[in-house]
């Protein structure tokens, strides 16, 4: 059959539709996949009433940067013959060797069913693929490795699309296939190979074994291919790379206000009502700052706790009891998902200027980890607002408990704290997440045993040189350090005898750099540009060593 | 009309029987269930929303995904306690097997009650073992989890042929397809009964039917 033969026999409404189930359909799957090795046990809730905004009448979360990665991945494309949608899942340990554990992947082959009814029959075995999909997430053997990982080793994940590529799966690897949709225009496959040979990776290693003395780099930017697209953590909002803000509300508008009728095939024909479809809003993507100071809080305590990082990456042989943030891509059009902070009452405002960190990380914010948040609603629609408090349950019902549990995905990476070792006092405390949560943990933090060598490295680079840094301890020059008492960061000693309080207090409003004075400045601007050849001259003799700064950056 | 029937075999320790049986049939019932019709004017109707929750096993290296509504585990919570209560008070020898069947409605003339036509039937067959010490138990939970791992495959398999599914019923019809009475989610009309075989090899039919609109009697 010729492939433009297809489209004459489909009605034009039909192949819209069609190829927008197939687009969600892949949307949804990437959700469901990643959300399955994120480590935690997802839970989202039935609704009675539609709502009009669940894909499938299931209720699936969206991350709004899986989605990001997803779109990217598929360039405005759909799964067609040749061209899959390959989900791949990895696993890499904290000394830096990596292993590809699965491959989902989303075909479409050319056998139509020209038949089916698009709007009906296909949409509701798409829902059935969804389920299968759910199920067998949960059966192959990466399940289990992601819900252990941790200190040792995390779970990475990358989308890419076109030609499978298996051969990263080891000898025998082997196939399960999740199932099979028949549409007019082809017949959609899920399925997904994954590797069996974990010989030097068996799951009961990595069963309660104490933490390995490494770092655990939180910046993941590895390409193993040179055209493909970068690796990204299950359980950390990738955003390392352009700190881009992600344009989720158009994308979640188009998700969320297409609600559809269906009749019974003996009846009426299937409608796909628009209603409450209203045109996405042309957004800006690298601007979408929301002024918030509830939220900018938030900046300030995940960039803030990046500036502190390099502190632990310099030295290289911190245990891992230093808490990691997650800093990425913060989805600055859910200010409601972060108003918690403000309204927590505790909370200090946001100081002009960042006390620490680069402005690159003033964008940074840091997303929710639990799974069940990432409602795609927009301020302005109450509809959706109600999606957001529907869907979330169990220990994410409100802000209060949101911040709860950024501040126990915090507390060593990856693993899930019982959330009594937080108190909620540490909420308000700025600068909290310094102050070890865990009594086993700050023996060990860095943090709490400030290392010698001032670190002034921009966090960025520490952070981003993951392959560098991480193989490079410069030495155990804090095994011979071990406290024995709770001392928090920035606790009384005998240099700076302060409390957290009065620390965060002095050092909110630094006195102004004097190089930005005006009153010190005495010179004109004549002066100014008299010095600037000079400068100029200074500068392009060291241009070679400024280039070699500044690849190391990249 | 024929009934499509699947058996699913599986031997477990004690302990572990209620964990198996009720992996195996949310994971029946998730692909089984839909949200809540809402039927409109001129005979459309829209479709709630089913959420879904990670189950983790204590008794076995395995986990499930169920649909969110806590009706409906219950239910099946009750049936498997009985299933597992009956198992143990029949005897050593521990075999037995539990069924999950959906069925549609017929409506028939009065006098006549309405019949229980079956489109599906899943039955798991189950043989409880004995186990001497701790580390047989332990190899027993990894097998456990690995076996259920492959009835999920086969369950998932057997979901994915697309075969027959009742008609989406009218608003008039839709009790005859799904069971309404749950507030969340709508699954198919199904019940679950049991057998247990006692250790002279004969059946004890033991039958538990669920109690919402089956029992229509005259």
């Amino acid at each position: 059959m010729l492939p433009y033969a297809m489209d004459t026999d489909l009605s034009s409404q039909d192949r819209k539709d069609l190829d927008k189930f197939i687009k969600f359909f892949a949307l949804k799957t990437v959700q469901v996949i990643v959300q399955a090795r994120l480590g935690e046990k997802i839970c989202t809730r039935s609704s009675s009433s539609p709502t009009g905004s669940d894909w499938f009448n299931l209720a699936i979360k969206d991350i709004p940067e899986v989605t990001h990665e997803a779109k990217k991945a598929l360039a405005g494309q759909l799964p067609a013959v040749g061209r899959s949608m390959c989900v791949e899942i990895s696993l890499k340990t904290s000394e830096g060797d990596s292993m590809e554990l699965e491959i989902w992947c989303l075909e479409m082959n050319e056998k139509c069913d020209k038949e089916i009814k698009v709007s009906y029959t296909v949409y509701n075995r798409l829902s059935l693929l969804l389920k299968s999909l759910l199920a067998i997430t949960r059966v192959t053997p990466a399940y289990r490795l992601s819900r252990k990982q941790g200190h040792e080793y995390v779970i990475l994940y990358r989308i890419y699309f076109g030609e499978v590529q298996l051969s990263g799966l080891g000898e025998g690897f082997q196939t399960v296939r999740v199932g099979t949709v028949g549409t007019p225009v082809g017949t959609i496959t899920l399925s997904c190979a994954y590797r069996i040979n974990l010989a030097f990776m068996s799951t009961r290693q990595f069963e309660r074994t104490p933490p390995i003395m490494g770092i655990i780099i939180d910046h993941f930017v590895d390409r193993p291919y040179p055209s493909s697209s970068p690796m990204h953590p299950c359980n950390y909002r990738a955003g390392e790379d352009n700190g881009a803000v992600y344009p989720s509300v158009e994308d979640s508008q188009e998700v969320c206000t297409t609600s559809f009728s269906t009749s019974p095939p003996s009846q009426c024909v299937f409608t796909v009502t628009k209603t409450h479809f209203q045109t996405p809003p042309p957004v800006v993507t690298d601007t979408l700052k929301v002024p918030v100071m509830g939220l900018a809080f938030s900046h300030q305590l995940s960039s803030s706790r990046l500036s502190y990082q390099p502190a632990a990456l310099g030295v290289g042989s911190a245990d891992m009891g230093y808490p990691v943030l997650f800093a990425g891509g913060l989805n600055a059009a859910h200010p409601h998902q972060l108003l918690g902070p403000g309204k927590e009452g505790g909370v200090p405002p946001v100081p002009s200027q960042p006390a620490h960190g680069t402005q690159a990380d003033q964008e940074r914010m840091c997303t929710p980890l639990d799974g069940v948040h990432y409602s795609a609603a927009t301020p302005s629609s109450s509809e959706d607002t109600e999606t957001v408090s529907n869907s979330s349950e169990g220990k994410c019902g409100s802000p209060h408990d949101l911040l709860e549990t950024i501040f126990i995905r915090k507390v060593g990476a990856f693993v899930n704290k019982p959330i009594n070792q937080v108190t909620m006092a540490n909420l308000d405390i700025p600068f909290a997440m310094f102050a070890p949560k865990n009594v086993e943990l700050e023996d060990n933090d860095p943090m709490v045993n400030p290392p010698d060598s001032p670190e002034t490295e921009s966090p960025l680079q520490g952070s981003l040189h993951s392959e560098g840094s991480s193989g490079s301890s410069t030495g155990n020059t804090h095994d011979d350090f071990v406290m024995i008492d709770f001392k928090p960061a920035f606790s009384k000693d005998d240099i700076l005898p302060m409390d957290l309080g009065t620390f965060y207090r002095e050092f909110q409003n630094p006195p102004q750099l004097s190089s930005l004075s005006i009153d010190i400045g005495a010179q004109s601007m004549a002066e100014d540009l008299d010095s600037l050849p000079e400068k100029l001259a200074v500068h392009e003799k060291n241009v070679k060593e400024f280039d070699a700064f500044v690849e190391t950056l990249q | 009309m024929n009934c499509r029937a699947e058996v699913l075999e599986v031997s477990v320790e004690g302990r572990q029987v209620e964990e198996a049986m009720l992996a195996v049939l949310h994971t029946v019932l998730l692909h089984r269930s839909t949200g809540k019709f809402h039927y409109k004017k001129e005979g459309t109707y829209s479709i709630g929303t089913v959420g879904t929750q990670d189950v983790d096993c204590d008794f076995i290296d395995f986990a499930y995904v169920r649909v969110s509504s806590e009706e409906l585990d219950r239910a099946l919570r009750k049936a498997v306690g009985e299933f597992k209560d009956a198992l143990r008070s029949s005897g050593s020898d521990g075999m037995g097997q539990i069924s999950l069947e959906f069925y549609q409605k017929k409506k028939s003339r009065w006098p006549f009650s309405d019949e229980c036509i079956p489109w599906e039937l899943w039955t798991i067959k189950v043989n409880v073992v004995n186990l001497a010490n701790e580390q047989e138990r332990q190899i027993c939970r990894e097998k456990v989890g690995e076996k259920l791992c492959e009835k999920i495959i086969n369950i998932v398999e057997v979901m994915n042929r697309h075969e027959y599914l009742p008609k989406m019923p009218t608003q008039s019809e839709v009790d005859n397809v799904f069971d309404t009475s749950l507030k969340d989610v709508q699954p198919y009309l199904y019940k679950i009964s049991y057998q247990i075989t006692d250790s002279l090899g004969t059946s004890v039919t033991t039958t538990m039917r669920r109690l919402i609109k089956d029992t229509l009697a005259l």
